[in-house]
């Protein structure tokens, strides 16, 4: 009997869905960071703008960083207009983002629960949801009873530490699957000519004056006419190598699953001050995140008694958790501001575009950003939706404060 | 959990510390005379380097005294450890 050649009976490896291009020479626009937010910003420069001569240049795997590390949780109850504005219009972009990207993101509009569990809790939480009903942006506060109605093993019983006094709800809060969300997107992207490019980090500028007119990577120097910062956590390394300070710092931040689990949690319930958030992903693992490490660190890990912590508020809210085993925990870098807020617009260099400063919060903001930030680019001013977010406004003093305002879990 | 070393009581774990960012940022000397970006830069803007970082620590849980480390960002190591007043 002959031997069957290794593999010959498996299926064939699937179309890919977009390119390996080398990259050219020149481009009109280069994206540095092939995450959510890059991929977005290509997204819509072609779609919007009709800009498709571009490269995102990632210097990992596409949409290996944050995009594929956060717990993907979408929202838009914040407490200033000028968050509500960009995150209500991200959160309207995921209501119809399936369509537009032609690919499925599994997105689910479970609503959330932010919880109060002191006065102080309940007083800031009634406000942002007023504010939030000004905003247009649907809200409404739950007595713990309806708190219960709504999640029926949130543990609101009087005997716990920090009793749950009420919360906040948004009903068309949700989650998407995060990986496809980043597939569609660089899809899209690829079709319309824009070069996805992998393994290729940048580590220089060649500036004229004050433009860039090329970018120095590990696979050779590209000439561009607008260069579009998206690189999260590491951004800080990038405008160091340009020499203009942003007001950030990376944090190690970390996440967590259980193995698969019947469906048991049907929402998303976020509590600050218990410092920890669950949802329940499609395929059944409880999906649990918390606060930043309080350390500065790019080393996409953090330190396990931050899990600890986190567990424990967990299976106190969540008596049912108590028997769920651990399975995996990894950790992002994230880039925060002192105000909670991102920074989105122009930099000291004339064609470069900085999008940083999204903390824990930026994966929410992926379509929203993507266009106000692409719209930025394109026309070498803020759309309307970004231009609160300018790095002048640790200077002015006009700052967004969302620490703590804003469900933000710092 | 790592071990990091108090200069004044030795190595303990690290939930017995408190992080206090960037080492060696010195309130200005005449503040009256900042210009709103110089302000800005005091209140705002740290250095976030990958790789070396010179930080405040605060032992906390123990002999509560602050001081100061050189640690790496990436490795998350502390190469040094040195009292306030002190250089690396």
């Amino acid at each position: 009997m002959t031997p069957r050649t290794p593999g010959a009976d498996l299926p064939e490896h699937p179309d890919f869905l977009w390119r390996t291009p080398e990259p050219r020479k020149s481009y009109d626009v280069v994206v540095v960071g092939g995450g959510g937010h890059g991929l977005a910003t290509a997204h819509y420069l072609a779609r919007n703008h009709g800009i498709t001569k571009v490269a995102v240049l990632e210097k990992g795997w596409l949409a290996g960083g944050n995009m594929a590390r956060n717990t993907t949780l979408i929202r838009s109850n914040y407490l200033w207009d000028e968050s509500a504005g960009i995150y209500e219009h991200s959160l309207k972009l995921w209501e119809g983002l399936e369509e537009d990207l032609g690919y499925p993101i599994l997105f689910s509009q479970r609503g959330v629960l932010n919880l109060a569990h002191t006065l102080q809790d309940v007083r800031d939480s009634v406000r942002r949801v007023e504010a939030n009903k000004l905003q247009g942006v649907d809200a409404e506060w739950l007595d713990p009873d309806e708190v219960r109605k709504v999640c029926p093993i949130v543990n609101t019983s009087e005997s716990i530490r920090y009793p749950v006094m009420g919360a906040t709800y948004q009903p068309r809060a949700g989650i998407a699957k995060h990986d496809y969300v980043a597939w569609g997107f660089a899809r899209r992207a690829d079709e319309a000519g824009i070069d996805l490019i992998q393994d290729c980090e940048v580590t220089g500028f060649v500036t004229d004056g004050d433009r860039v007119t090329g970018v120095r990577t590990t696979r050779g120097d590209i000439a561009c006419g607008k260069v579009a910062l998206t690189a999260a956590g590491s951004t800080s390394v990038l405008t160091d190598l340009l020499g203009f300070g942003v007001p950030i710092q990376s944090h190690p931040l970390q996440a967590l699953v259980s193995e698969l689990l019947e469906p048991v949690h049907p929402t998303i319930v976020m509590s600050n001050a218990v410092h920890v958030y669950v949802s329940q992903a499609h395929k059944g693992e409880l999906v649990m995140g918390a606060g930043v490490d309080s350390y500065n660190g790019y080393g996409q890990r953090g330190a396990f008694h931050i899990i600890e912590r986190q567990m424990a508020a967990a299976v106190e809210l969540f008596p049912v958790f108590a028997r769920a085993h651990l399975l995996r925990t990894w950790g992002g870098i994230v880039d925060v501001t002192p105000d909670a807020s991102p920074i989105v617009g122009k930099t000291p260099f004339e064609n470069v575009y900085l999008n940083c400063g999204w903390g824990t919060g930026g994966f929410k903001a992926t379509p929203g950003v993507g266009w106000a930030f692409a719209h930025t680019v394109a026309n070498d001013e803020p759309h309307p939706l970004n231009a609160p977010f300018t790095l002048e406004r640790f200077t002015t003093g006009r700052l967004v404060d969302e620490h703590g305002a804003a469900a933000v879990a710092h | 959990m790592q071990l990091i070393e108090c200069p004044w009581c030795g190595p303990r774990e690290e939930v017995e510390f408190h992080y206090g960012g960037q080492a060696h940022v010195a309130y200005p000397e005449v503040p009256a005379e900042l210009s709103d970006a110089e302000w800005a830069r005091y209140l705002f803007f740290r250095d976030n380097p990958k790789g070396s970082f010179a930080e405040r620590w605060s032992h906390s849980a123990g002999c509560r005294r602050w001081f100061n480390a050189v640690r790496d960002t990436v490795t998350y190591q502390f190469q040094t450890v040195y009292r306030v007043g002190e250089r690396p």
